[in-house]
């Protein structure tokens, strides 16, 4: 049967942030080989924060994203390799040298109001040959119609699929049913959806936006990805599968996959905890979470505290920067209320 | 007095015009545009100034009648008029990040540009970061910096959104040609708060075995106030950091970096001062331009 969505495996993107962007060429081959092998169509390799993230600010990467990208192309038989790019910390050269290294699908992400920087990255895309997707992430912070004005630029500049993409994994059903279903009834193009599971809702939102019509569908084998995690790629198979819905992936193959091949890397993978919980409660990008962690670790503060910050300020995906600010700041009130209060103390 | 003209008057371009209005040395007499309807234009116009939305040839004619041009076109602009400036024997000081003369950052390099006949701003994230890369770089080696700038979404025009990987790698390059790093990488965000937020940039310098914390500090701080004195608004939001960690970056594994967070607060020219991106590049301008003249009223005794 026809697959009813296609189905695209960020493991080794999204994936990233939460090893620190530590994958060994070892790992990204044997990855590839078990997702394409289970059937994945699509198979995302970058940095986290896409191509050019390796930095202080995002963590630079263990292996090179250009070699682990040779080592996906290498190992696929039928998966298309797909990789991310957000302008502003990747340039048209890194699409360019993703392309000769055999990548077949680009994904330009911006933040959901900032569509129309999107532009000279999906025109080189489309120049080159690639198929191409335009990714509007933090899509929870504006309304379905805002989204909608967002998708259309990207269309106009070529997208052939428009992801509304739930970063901060704080989209409930409704949240992720108007935005699709808002994007489906108005686009000429594809609409995508890519979920994260800070509120345990990512299976169920992806559901909701297959309902209404998604095209395609993004997840991680494990859930391996910023935050809580993205929608597990088995756990999205074997509940379409069992509803019927056909996926083109052998769900006891991806189950295999996930098991043995990805479970290893990370095993606590799938776990939300307080923290993972916040990300989705307060609205703040998923990959915040690992810098913030760190932070609180470094300056004695309370990592709680860091996000509803960051929250609060309303940061957007790329200011990691903005995690230390926050941390120093409220290390510096903390040492200001002690010393208040010690001079009370004695006074 | 030098006799300037504004090339391109969208944001940057109505923001210089309000500061070349006041100052002692330099005075705006033309800016062009190519759209009749533009608001910077009008702005001009209301200033008594000439200007014309009959592009650079307009200009061109008048070359006789001017000694300086500000470009705040866009990069790909810059480079088609660069050779026509050239050609009529005006110098230009260009805001776009084209890149073709030399980066000038006002308190790093401006004295050894001061004849030169077409200077290069960067980019706004270039000028705010460089000086504290070279603040560094001037009392240890810096294996590698990298800058985050942030702006407010509607302090970013349309050259600016196009130009993004103009502004990236022209910055980059800023950090090892001007600011002494060895290798660099810039990053820009654009963030849609509402109410806007201030600029906001964040330096990392990774920082070798054997640095001295003291000095670096100071080192840094001292270029604040240098930089503040054009840029009123341009300040430490906090105190430098210091993280000691081992970070692999492109220039080697080093054991610590110093993370300088800023802040620009624009001086509210044109834009609202959440533009702190646009003023500190027409504030480099205005310190450049004025450099410029002071420097061509000492080698002319009248």
């Amino acid at each position: 049967m026809r697959p009813a969505f296609r189905l695209t495996d960020s493991t080794l993107r999204d994936g990233s942030h939460a090893i620190r962007h530590r994958f060994t060429a070892a790992q990204v081959r044997d990855v590839v080989t078990s997702l394409d092998a289970a059937g994945v169509p699509v198979i995302e390799v970058s940095h986290g924060d896409g191509l050019g993230g390796s930095s202080f600010n995002y963590g630079f990467s263990g292996t090179s994203e250009m070699d682990l990208l040779e080592v996906a192309v290498a190992a696929r038989t039928d998966a298309k390799i797909a990789i991310l790019m957000l302008p502003g910390i990747g340039i048209r050269e890194d699409l360019r040298r993703a392309r000769e290294i055999g990548a077949d699908v680009a994904r330009i992400a911006t933040h959901c109001t900032e569509a129309d920087i999107s532009e000279q990255h999906l025109r080189l895309a489309k120049e080159l040959g690639m198929e191409t997707v335009g990714f509007l992430m933090m899509a929870h912070m504006i309304t379905p119609d805002e989204l909608l004005e967002q998708a259309r630029k990207m269309a106009s500049y070529g997208a052939d699929c428009v992801y509304v993409v739930d970063s901060a994994g704080a989209m409930t059903i409704d949240d992720a049913r108007a935005r699709v279903a808002t994007l489906k009834a108005e686009l000429d193009c594809q609409v995508g959806v890519h979920a994260h599971n800070n509120l345990s809702l990512a299976v169920a939102n992806s559901f909701a936006a297959f309902e209404e019509g998604a095209d395609q569908i993004d997840g991680c084998t494990t859930g391996l990805g910023a935050g809580a995690g993205n929608c597990p790629t088995e756990i999205l198979i074997a509940a379409m599968e069992r509803s019927g819905i056909a996926t083109g992936v052998d769900p006891l193959a991806v189950m295999d996959a996930a098991q043995d091949v990805v479970r290893p890397i990370q095993p606590e993978m799938g776990i939300i905890d307080r923290d993972g919980l916040l990300l989705g409660y307060a609205g703040v990008y998923g990959s915040f979470l690992l810098h913030a962690k760190r932070a609180a670790e470094r300056y004695g503060v309370n990592v709680k505290d860091i996000l509803l910050e960051l929250g609060e300020r309303g940061v957007v995906g790329g200011q990691e920067d903005m995690i230390i600010d926050v941390a120093v700041e409220l290390e510096r009130r903390a040492d200001t209320a002690r010393a208040t209060h010690t001079a009370a103390a004695s006074a | 007095m030098l006799r300037c003209a504004i090339v391109g008057p969208g944001n940057i371009g109505t923001d210089l015009l309000e500061k070349l209005v006041r100052s002692a040395t330099l005075e705006p007499v033309a800016m062009v545009g190519v759209d009749p309807n533009s608001a910077g234009l009008a702005r001009a116009k209301e200033h008594g100034i000439d200007a014309s939305a009959d592009g650079i040839d307009w200009l061109l004619a008048r070359a006789d009648d001017l000694d300086l041009v500000f470009e705040a076109t866009s990069a790909w602009v810059y480079r088609q008029n660069a050779p026509r400036y050239a050609d009529s024997g005006l110098t230009a000081v260009d805001l776009t990040p084209a890149k073709i003369g030399p980066l000038v950052v006002p308190p790093v390099n401006l004295g050894e540009h001061l004849d030169g006949r077409d200077l290069n701003l960067i980019t706004c994230g270039g000028q705010a970061t460089t000086p504290i890369v070279h603040a560094v770089s001037r009392v240890c080696e810096v294996p590698y910096a990298e800058i985050v700038s942030t702006v407010a979404s509607v302090s970013a025009g349309p050259g600016t959104r196009q130009n993004i990987d103009e502004f990236t790698k022209t910055t980059s390059a800023a950090l090892v040609e001007v600011g002494g790093a060895k290798h660099g990488k810039a990053i820009m965000v654009l963030n849609p708060a509402d109410p806007p937020i201030l600029m906001r940039n964040t330096v990392f310098c990774a920082l070798p075995e054997g640095y001295d914390e003291e000095k670096v500090a100071s080192s840094i701080l001292e270029m604040v106030d240098e930089v503040a004195s054009y840029v009123p608004g341009y300040r430490l939001k906090n105190p430098p950091v210091f993280e000691t960690d081992l970070y692999e970056t492109p220039g080697g594994t080093v054991p610590a970096r110093v993370v300088a967070l800023l802040e620009v607060e624009g001086a509210g020219d044109h834009f609202p001062p959440y533009a702190g991106n646009l003023d500190i590049m027409t504030a480099s301008a205005v310190r450049v331009g004025e450099a410029i003249a002071a420097a061509r009223s000492a080698e002319v005794p009248v």
